[in-house]
């Protein structure tokens, strides 16, 4: 090789075919260029015309020089010009190649081990005989050097590991060196670690020490935390640099099992700062899905940080069965206790049963829900199967409902007796009673009991063989006051007295919040302390390989619970996932609290790293350039020769292609205006019905009844228009099955003996409609002569079309209901028939009236349903003209009557609309005196 | 035969439609069709030649008069030389395509108007009707002649008729010129129209270039042909002169057109110059 500065030549001898370029270019320069033959019938007019210069067309200069530089680069390429040709060194002596064979090796891994095969076979190639060693996996006895050769064919079972040599590890490999003098290439991780000064030291005694170590700073993540609702991950660099972009990604599962980049975060590293954080803040679903952070871009298990089970949060679902709603009575609340509870330790999650099964919560709490569809059942109860823990609460609905009393309930842990008891109070016998301290067996068993915690209500259990097993927590007298039972893959649970402290003190204790911890609802995620694992075993499930991928542990052994305390990586405890029974957890390459350093080399030691110049060979850009000037050549010879016209017209038109090409996307139209929705029926009743009031009456099938109905609440809507700022639009008939409810307030039910029905769905729809503030008024329409017993078929059909709704228990309407007095005061309800009362929400029986107060403090809130048989639609009904279309009564009297029924729908709408701001306003004379006081 | 002449013919019938003119007539009374006066009658006319519904309005007799209609001979000469075959874009009818065009175009025009139309070689006869197009129609797509360039053949012309000549006219003037001589001694007056491709016209040549003509019998070869073009020009231009002032001196119509324009402007030229001659 011939070397000229920084150039060199493989065949230098190539380059005397530029003495040759002068000749070429008198050889071109000679002949002109071809003519071209040209058919034209003109040539008869051009028949003896001559030239005026002889010598016009000779080749001209620029293209000479064009074809001159073509072949001068050429010759040149074939001459194998090489850029910074890199001179053979020489050395003398047996070879070490020692690398550190760590995570942080695992990035350069390519070139290192290319480095590696060069310096074998230049040893090779010298006769030298060779060692090849990894720091990480050290041979037993020390290096021995044998033919270079065959240290070679081993090289490419020589893999990075993905933890660091440990200094015990190192300080007996210094120990096992054998004397006699090497010389040692050590391709270096770039990482200070205890040891390797010392490891150095005697290297350099046994004689000269090359270093390869790639200059670019190594990155690494530590373990992300969770603090303040956001998941925190640690970004680490070796040592201090200019400022810094990096990208740290969220992987886990999808809800489809696949496992995918969930979120992308930046960090950013300050000018001379090593360390930096990336900040997620996902929503729960999401960041209970992270299964490990990444790195972006870097590739060894210092980039990848495993997650385990501490990210996770409990995704809690509560549902209450109503009477959350009372403002104002948020102690009171169901819910109340449980949700101060839970809230740390978990998510908590709330909407309807349908809404919350899809999200797949971890334990769902229901406080006092009696009514559970059956839809809802059998999806509740698949979710249970597959692992699901349903805790659930007494309360006045399950202890007034029939839920569990004649067969077992499959949502109930046992069968319940009717009604409940109620001890300690001013009508019972008997003290409150405490709690029996929690038997052997019982989740709960080791909690302390409080003595002031007492009962004072409970739901009772039907006695039966299983009720001992089932019983968890029992009171001071035996009777059971938590039982929980298995069923498929998970549990239900229940409390048989109320989640507030209506029935009990329970909630107001420590014991709840522990007997909850204990029942797994409030289990935190935090890296377990150090005595939670002495004792245990951990089997390696998944384990980091030094690139960064999770890959099978198969067989290893266990490891004991103290080695995980600390979880420094080593060859016993290779990074990755370790199970303990459903506990998981993660051991990573950085442990945690790790700092990065760079390798501090003394001087001495030759350093060579990427910041050297390769080697680069210049034949084959040379040949292109000399390709690219032949085909400008030829373009060029094509233009004098007055050829190009055609082709040009044909490369414009391929450029103005291309150009095109590229730019239309960018400068295509936005895509065709969205098409408007559809205009499906759902959504013109939607509108229908919420562009105004529209009062709503639930399809029978029967003609005769709907068109009652409908001319009923025609005639009512004409009474509040004229009487009230209420001017409601034409009524509409509401089909259970297919319509929406949410978008009525109020539906009139009129109840006929053989009306079919609703399907489970329609009653969905129904319980959502009275939960969220809707009002059903069932009208039996037969003077209620039965007093909603079975007597009358009509109230038969009643209590089977009820049963499946969430109705509270509900009372005849007291003389002080806030419907008494909405708009109009009124004492009785009539219909076309002067019936007996109406029945509403039952008021709570706390409610005392209060000393020269008319009212009470009732009915924080609309009542659901009111259920009555006066025939109201025959007496509000209409026709076109506005005239009755029934007579009511006789004479004076009927009118009265039809009036008063009149009275009655006015406040009926009233009350649905505006909620309790009626009977607040009873309140506001007492409420000025107060303040004027 | 009709399966041959359709594409020709509907294109020239096509052409003609747009030139409707009509039967022209001799501004004077005659044998025609036309209605050209009413006069009274003279002793002498004819019972019959009386028009009674113009007379039953007067007090005198009226004669109607027709206007005299006469058919005239018109020679065609479509140059079928090779050269006529050059055009200079592939998406450019040729001239020898748009001088048949042209002259079965107006051979359309003028056998509607009830004139004779034929051939100047002997082989067709001036004859009127429709079935004289589809001959000419035959003789016109025959396939060309050898000769790199046309001459002219006056020699079947019928004294005092009309003819055009529709040609390049790059060949040796002195043919055209006989010919014109020839037709104006027999007192044959009629139009000559050179057909010219753009390219001839712009000569857009440059760089070291043999011409060479339709049949190659021809060559010429230039180092710049770029240098050539302004001399070209004068030349092309000289030629042209010397068409217009033998048209003139024989009295004769001269117009060139070029194959890059509309046929419908030349068609017109020739209908008008066949119009203002039988006048």
């Amino acid at each position: 090789m011939m070397i000229l500065g920084p150039l060199g030549f493989t065949a230098p001898w190539l380059l005397l075919g530029l003495a040759a370029l002068p000749v070429l270019w008198f050889l071109l320069r000679a002949v002109p260029p071809a003519p071209i033959r040209r058919r034209f019938p003109g040539v008869a007019l051009l028949l003896g015309l001559t030239d005026d210069e002889q010598v016009a067309d000779r080749t001209p200069w620029w293209l000479l020089a064009l074809r001159m530089l073509a072949v001068a680069a050429a010759i040149l390429a074939f001459a194998g010009p090489v850029l910074n040709p890199r001179a053979e060194g020489g050395g003398q002596g047996p070879l070490l190649v020692l690398t550190d064979g760590s995570w942080a090796s695992a990035r350069d891994w390519t070139q290192a081990s290319a480095r590696i095969e060069a310096a074998l076979d230049q040893a090779a190639a010298a006769g030298r005989p060779a060692a090849l060693v990894s720091l990480t996996d050290p041979p037993a006895g020390g290096p021995v050097f044998t033919a270079a050769n065959d240290v070679a064919a081993g090289l490419p079972g020589l893999a990075p590991r993905a933890w660091e040599p440990s200094e015990a590890e190192m300080a007996a490999f210094v120990d096992s060196l054998p004397d006699g003098g090497f010389e040692t290439l050590w391709l270096s991780d770039g990482l200070a670690r205890p040891g390797r000064a010392q490891l150095l030291e005697v290297l350099m005694a046994e004689g000269p020490v090359t270093v390869r170590e790639s200059p670019r700073l190594l990155r690494a993540i530590g373990p992300g935390e969770q603090a303040d609702g956001a998941l925190r991950v640690p970004v680490l660099r070796a040592g201090p640099g200019p400022a810094a972009e990096a990208e740290v990604a969220a992987v886990g599962l999808d809800p489809l099992g696949v496992l995918r980049e969930l979120a992308r975060g930046p960090v950013s590293f300050a000018a001379g700062e090593a360390q930096a954080e990336a900040v997620f803040d996902l929503p729960p679903e999401l960041r209970n899905r992270v299964a490990r952070f990444e790195l972006v871009g870097e590739q060894t298990a210092g980039a990848v940080s495993l997650a385990g089970d501490t990210l996770r949060r409990r995704e809690i679902a509560l549902i209450d069965g109503g009477g959350a709603s009372r403002e104002g009575l948020e102690l009171l609340a169901p819910t109340h206790y449980l949700e101060q509870a839970l809230a740390p330790s978990a998510d908590l999650i709330r909407g309807t049963l349908a809404d919350i099964l899809l999200a797949d919560p971890d334990a769902i709490v229901m406080a006092d829900v009696a009514r559970i569809t059956e839809g809802e059942s059998a999806g509740l109860l698949d979710w249970i199967e597959g692992g699901g823990l349903l805790v659930r609460f007494a309360g006045p609905r399950l202890a007034a409902s029939d839920e569990g009393r004649a067969a077992m309930d499959p949502l109930l842990p046992v069968r319940l007796r009717a009604g409940g008891r109620s001890v300690g109070g001013a009508m019972s016998w008997g003290e409150p009673k405490t709690l029996m301290p929690f038997p052997e067996g019982s989740p709960f068993h080791g909690l302390a009991v409080p003595p002031d915690v007492e009962v004072r209500a409970q739901v009772m259990a039907e006695p039966d063989p299983q009720l001992t097993e089932r019983t968890i927590a029992a009171l001071a007298d035996g009777t059971p006051l938590v039982t929980a039972r298995a069923e498929g893959a998970g549990q239900i649970v229940l409390f048989h007295v109320t989640a507030n402290a209506e029935w009990s003190s329970l909630p107001l204790s420590g014991l709840f919040v522990q007997m909850l911890e204990r029942l797994a609802l409030a289990s935190g995620g935090a890296q377990p302390e150090a005595a939670d694992l002495d004792g245990t075993t951990w089997v390696a499930d998944r384990v980091l390989d030094a690139f960064g991928a999770l890959e099978d542990a198969g067989e290893m052994p266990g490891v004991p619970g103290a080695r995980l305390a600390d979880p420094v990586p080593g060859p016993d405890l290779p990074p990755g996932l370790y199970r303990s029974g459903d506990r998981s957890l993660a051991v990573n390459a950085i442990a945690p609290g790790r700092v990065l350093e760079p390798a501090n080399w003394p001087a001495g030691v030759a350093i060579e790293g990427d910041a050297a110049p390769a080697e680069m060979r210049l034949q084959s850009p040379l040949l292109l350039i000399a390709l690219a000037l032949l085909m400008a050549d030829i373009l060029a010879s094509l233009w004098l020769g007055g050829r190009l016209s055609r082709l040009r017209r044909v490369a414009a038109l391929l450029v103005l292609g291309v150009v095109l090409g590229a730019g239309l996307p960018g400068m295509a139209p936005p895509a065709a205006a969205q098409e408007p929705p559809a205009d499906s029926a759902a959504d013109r009743l939607a509108l229908r019905a919420t562009s105004e009031v529209v009062l709503g009456h639930v399809a029978t099938g029967d003609t005769q009844v709907d068109r009652v109905a409908e001319a009923g609440l025609r005639g009512l809507g004409l009474v509040l228009a004229a009487r009230t700022s209420v001017e409601p639009g034409a009524p509409m008939a509401v089909n259970l099955d297919t319509d929406d409810l949410a978008v009525f307030s109020f539906l009139y039910w009129p109840v006929t003996p053989d009306q079919p029905a609703p399907s489970p769905e329609a009653y969905l729809k129904l319980n959502r409609f009275l939960r969220t503030g809707g009002l059903i008024l069932f009208d039996t329409r037969d003077a209620d002569v039965a007093d909603f017993g079975a007597a009358s078929p009509a109230g038969r059909r009643l209590q089977a079309l009820a049963a499946p709704l969430d109705i509270p228990p509900i009372e005849p309407i007291p003389a002080d209901h806030v419907l008494t007095r909405t708009f109009y005061l009124l004492q009785d309800f009539p219909g076309r028939y002067q019936g007996r009362g109406i029945w509403v929400e039952a008021a709570p029986q706390a409610e005392e009236q209060a000393e020269g107060m008319p009212f009470r403090n009732l009915n924080d809130g609309v009542t659901p349903v009111v259920i009555g048989g006066n025939d109201w639609a025959s007496a509000w009904a209409v026709d076109d003209a506005g005239r009755p279309m029934y007579p009511v009564g006789r004479g004076m009297a009927g009118d009265r009557q039809r009036e008063i029924a009149y009275r009655f729908g006015v406040n009926l709408i009233m009350h649905v609309l505006t909620g309790n701001y009626k009977s607040d306003q009873v309140h506001v004379p007492a409420l000025l005196e107060r303040l004027g006081q | 035969m009709s399966h041959v002449l359709p594409p020709l013919l509907a294109a020239a019938r096509q052409l003609a439609s747009t030139v409707q003119l009509g039967a022209h007539g001799r501004r004077r009374a005659g044998l025609g069709d036309e209605f050209w006066q009413y006069r009274p009658a003279h002793s002498g006319d004819p019972a019959r030649a009386i028009d009674w519904r113009r007379s039953a309005r007067a007090d005198a007799h009226f004669v109607r008069e027709r206007e005299w209609q006469a058919a005239q001979s018109v020679h065609l000469w479509v140059d079928d030389a090779r050269s006529m075959e050059f055009t200079g874009d592939p998406g450019r009818a040729s001239k020898a395509d748009r001088a048949r065009l042209l002259a079965l175009a107006l051979a359309v025009l003028l056998i509607r108007a009830g004139e004779r139309v034929g051939l100047s070689d002997a082989g067709t006869p001036p004859r009127a009707g429709e079935g004289q197009l589809v001959r000419l129609a035959t003789r016109l797509t025959a396939p060309p002649a050898e000769a790199d360039y046309g001459m002219a053949d006056a020699e079947a012309m019928q004294p005092w008729s009309r003819a055009v000549f529709v040609s390049d006219f790059l060949g040796d003037p002195a043919g055209v010129e006989a010919a014109l001589t020839r037709a104006s001694d027999r007192g044959v007056t009629g139009a000559l129209l050179q057909v010219l491709d753009p390219v001839e016209e712009a000569f857009p040549f440059r760089g070291r270039t043999i011409f060479e003509s339709m049949t190659g019998a021809l060559a010429h070869e230039t180092r710049k042909a770029g240098d050539l073009r302004e001399r070209y020009l004068s030349r092309l231009a000289e030629r042209k002169d010397r068409l217009a002032d033998l048209a003139r001196r024989t009295g004769w119509q001269y117009q060139c057109h070029h194959t890059g324009d509309a046929p419908t402007v030349a068609l017109l030229w020739l209908y008008h110059a066949l119009e203002r001659m039988t006048r």
